[in-house]
């Protein structure tokens, strides 16, 4: 008996090590998602304490897609170091935190990116007073850099190629960068264009920093998962290429309902009219309407954060649709 | 005699040993295989030939190696452990002298000073090491910005991004300057044994000090003019972002060191406390009675007795010290912890190994500390004749 128990136990060990992230989120009742320790803008804490910003519009979307409720994600904060490690442990089931898509992390980390939310570059942002108007006028500063980053590496390549000094100053959070830019102690904060509107915004006088126009690097941001887990990572995907495709297909959270009787095709094959295209997904057929009704759609979640009526102003650029003129683009939805 | 195998107390004590050693052996293959293949089943590579591959990144507080971006992981561990070495010996250094002070102090019979002794004692040891780190960073950093910072004779600046100084360039015929300094110790080293070798004998005293002293300054300032100035000083001039020339200490080392030294000071002053009281009373009566000068008394009697207590738990302040100092990430200081068990591990994804090999690097200073210290101890251990 305590054999047959024990060979019990082994079974069930090895079951539950096998099965998928999917099944784990919908046994569990919540999705557990990495975001950052407080970006204005892409993931921070609102007045009431709610995560709001555009990579937790990621994460909403993915569950809503898997629960048709937004709210059932639990938010776990990494740093810079801590993103990696803490999603290849398992501890959360995807990772939304303006993350560089390399290859040395596709490949050598072992993880999965599942496509890009926001096409970013690297620039710097000095107070204006220095009267620096181009990030090769530069030579001799000191630079906050947030460590672990790639934007780490490109700092030096930038510096190196333009045949420069500076002196840099490794600090661990966003948070610690700031106060060391706001007090002086460095000269140049660099990090992604985002990054910088986001902390711009946060200054006592915004007018009295300046981001350069110089952009240094791509750096195409996107959520990722643990690499080898081929169905979950589908659902992830396909939950961002939900928000892309809605946005073209002029779908947003306050026409969708009406959108359900469109004679467009393939607004009826994402909202679930026609085909079993949530099935193949091992979701519910309406898994895009959800994630459309509750989170809406790209431009939505885009003009809510980040936009430029929030205090970050950033305009769409790069990031427009590539009918637009920018580079957004998704596979369709067939 | 078989069947009483397991009353023998000896056959029994091997038998649990054993078995607590093959758990433990069990154990540790277990978590080493679940590692090994949970690693392999994620695509995670392993190995140690990351160390040759060049970093990538820049180090800015590295005074003892030229670091650049195209320089190895493998630098990036050297810098990261002369960094430690730096802060944990400036900072063992200043917490005995401070420690010492404080715990004779502590023992004086002025009220306020012993007061105030007790208050710095109890305040800093209660108080978290981490932030006194950061609060240590906070003040540093309200220091005058870089632009507007107050000079002392064109030559001193204090800001918030250090403090600088002249740094001395070495000419053509410096070494002989140096040459003449160590001359000067060597030569006051025998003058010393002589002297005491004669006290011992006579009884009579040599100035012993001040000859010593007066060697080793005008040995060398003689032969540096004779030399004709070999060693001339730059100064540190503002020029664009940042000072250039001269000699700098950051805020992020300085907000280190007093950290760690005032916080082990506060320890060591207790170490010292309770080995000053553990020399008896009647030590220091008789010493008076032979008419000896106060402070003969603590440095002849006293002290030597004193450190047979002393100098054990100092030897774990050090190596507490030296841990400590892995907090230098609070502050961006490039100790091993922040620069490759940080930095390095993070751009290379190779986490085991970076952190194997900086906890080895600890286990190897810990026990380069104790070893110095345990010749030490044995050294003024009461010698019976």
């Amino acid at each position: 008996m305590k054999k047959l128990l024990s060979i019990f136990a082994v079974l069930a060990f090895a079951f539950s090590a096998n099965a998928g992230t999917l099944d784990d989120v919908k046994n569990r009742g919540f999705l557990k998602c990495g975001v950052t320790t407080g970006l204005i803008g892409f993931a921070a804490p609102d007045d009431a304490g709610n995560w709001a910003g555009f990579d937790v519009d990621v994460c909403r979307a993915v569950a809503a897609a898997i629960f048709g409720d937004s709210s059932k994600v639990e938010f776990t904060t990494t740093t810079g170091k801590s993103r990696f490690p803490t999603l290849a442990s398992g501890e959360i089931d995807m990772l939304a935190r303006n993350t560089t898509w390399t290859l040395s992390r596709d490949v050598n980390l072992g993880f999965e990116f599942v496509g890009v939310n926001y096409y970013d570059g690297q620039g710097f942002m000095i107070p204006s007073a220095l009267g620096v108007d181009d990030a090769t006028g530069l030579d001799g500063a000191t630079v906050c850099i947030q460590t672990g980053t790639t934007t780490e590496l490109n700092l030096a390549d930038f510096f190196r190629a333009n045949g420069i000094g500076y002196e840099a100053l490794p600090i661990e959070t966003n948070d610690e960068a700031r106060e060391n830019l706001f007090a002086g102690r460095c000269d140049v904060y660099t990090t992604d264009a985002s990054g910088l509107s986001a902390t711009r915004a946060q200054a006592d006088d915004p007018d009295k920093w300046v981001v350069l126009p110089n952009i240094i690097s791509k750096e195409p941001l996107g959520p990722l998962v643990r690499h080898g887990d081929h169905q979950w990572g589908d659902v992830v995907r396909w939950s961002l290429n939900t928000l892309i495709i809605a946005e073209e297909l002029g779908i947003n959270s306050s026409n969708v309902d009406d959108m359900k009787s469109s004679n467009i095709p393939e607004v009826l094959r994402v909202l679930g009219v026609e085909g079993g295209y949530g099935e193949m997904l091992e979701l519910s057929n309406d898994f895009a309407y959800n994630i459309i009704k509750q989170v809406g759609n790209y431009s939505e979640s885009f003009d809510r954060n980040i936009g430029p009526d929030t205090p970050l102003g950033i305009g769409r650029n790069l990031n427009a649709l590539w009918t637009d003129g920018g580079i957004l683009y998704a596979p369709p939805f067939r | 005699m078989q069947n009483n195998l397991f009353q023998d107390q000896k056959f029994r004590g091997i038998l649990y040993q054993t078995l607590v050693v093959g758990f433990f052996a069990l154990g540790l293959y277990f978590v080493i295989n679940t590692t090994a293949y949970n690693l392999e089943k994620r695509n995670i590579a392993t190995g140690f030939s990351f160390l040759n591959n060049p970093a990538g990144f820049d180090i800015s507080f590295s005074p003892f190696l030229d670091f650049k971006s195209t320089d190895t992981h493998l630098k990036v561990y050297f810098v990261g452990v002369l960094n430690t070495l730096l802060v944990s010996f400036c900072g063992c250094i200043a917490a005995t002298i401070l420690g010492f002070i404080v715990g004779i102090i502590r023992l004086s019979s002025n009220w306020l000073l012993s007061r105030i002794a007790y208050i710095y004692v109890e305040f800093t040891r209660n108080t978290p090491l981490l932030l006194q780190i950061i609060l240590w960073y906070a003040i540093l950093i309200q220091l005058p910005r870089i632009k507007q910072a107050p000079q002392i004779w064109e030559t001193f600046y204090i800001s918030n991004r250090g403090l600088f100084g002249p740094k001395p360039i070495f000419l053509d015929g410096s070494n002989i300057v140096i040459l003449s300094l160590v001359l000067g110790f060597i030569i006051s080293f025998f003058i010393a044994r002589w002297a005491k070798k004669r006290q011992d004998t006579t009884g009579q005293q040599f100035p012993t000090f001040t000859t010593n002293l007066s060697i080793i300054v005008f040995l060398p300032l003689v032969v540096f003019f004779i030399m004709g100035s070999p060693i001339t000083l730059e100064y540190p001039v503002l020029k664009g972002f940042n000072f250039k020339g001269g000699a700098v200490i950051r805020p992020e080392f300085i907000a280190m060191f007093l950290a760690l030294s005032i916080y082990t000071a506060a320890f060591i002053s207790e170490t010292v406390r309770s080995g000053i009281l553990s020399v008896t009373k009647g030590q220091r009566e008789a010493s008076g009675a032979l008419g000896l000068k106060k402070n003969w008394i603590m440095r002849l009697i006293i002290i030597p007795q004193a450190l047979r207590v002393i100098v054990p738990p100092l030897t774990s302040q050090y190596l507490n010290l030296t841990k400590n100092s892995s907090l230098g990430i609070a502050v961006g200081y490039a100790d091993l912890v922040h620069g490759f068990g940080g930095i390095s591990l993070n751009q290379t994804g190779q986490a085991i190994e970076c952190m194997a090999i900086t906890m080895a690097t600890y286990l190897l200073i810990s026990l380069t500390i104790s070893f110095f210290m345990n010749i030490y101890n044995r050294s003024i251990q009461f010698k019976e004749k």
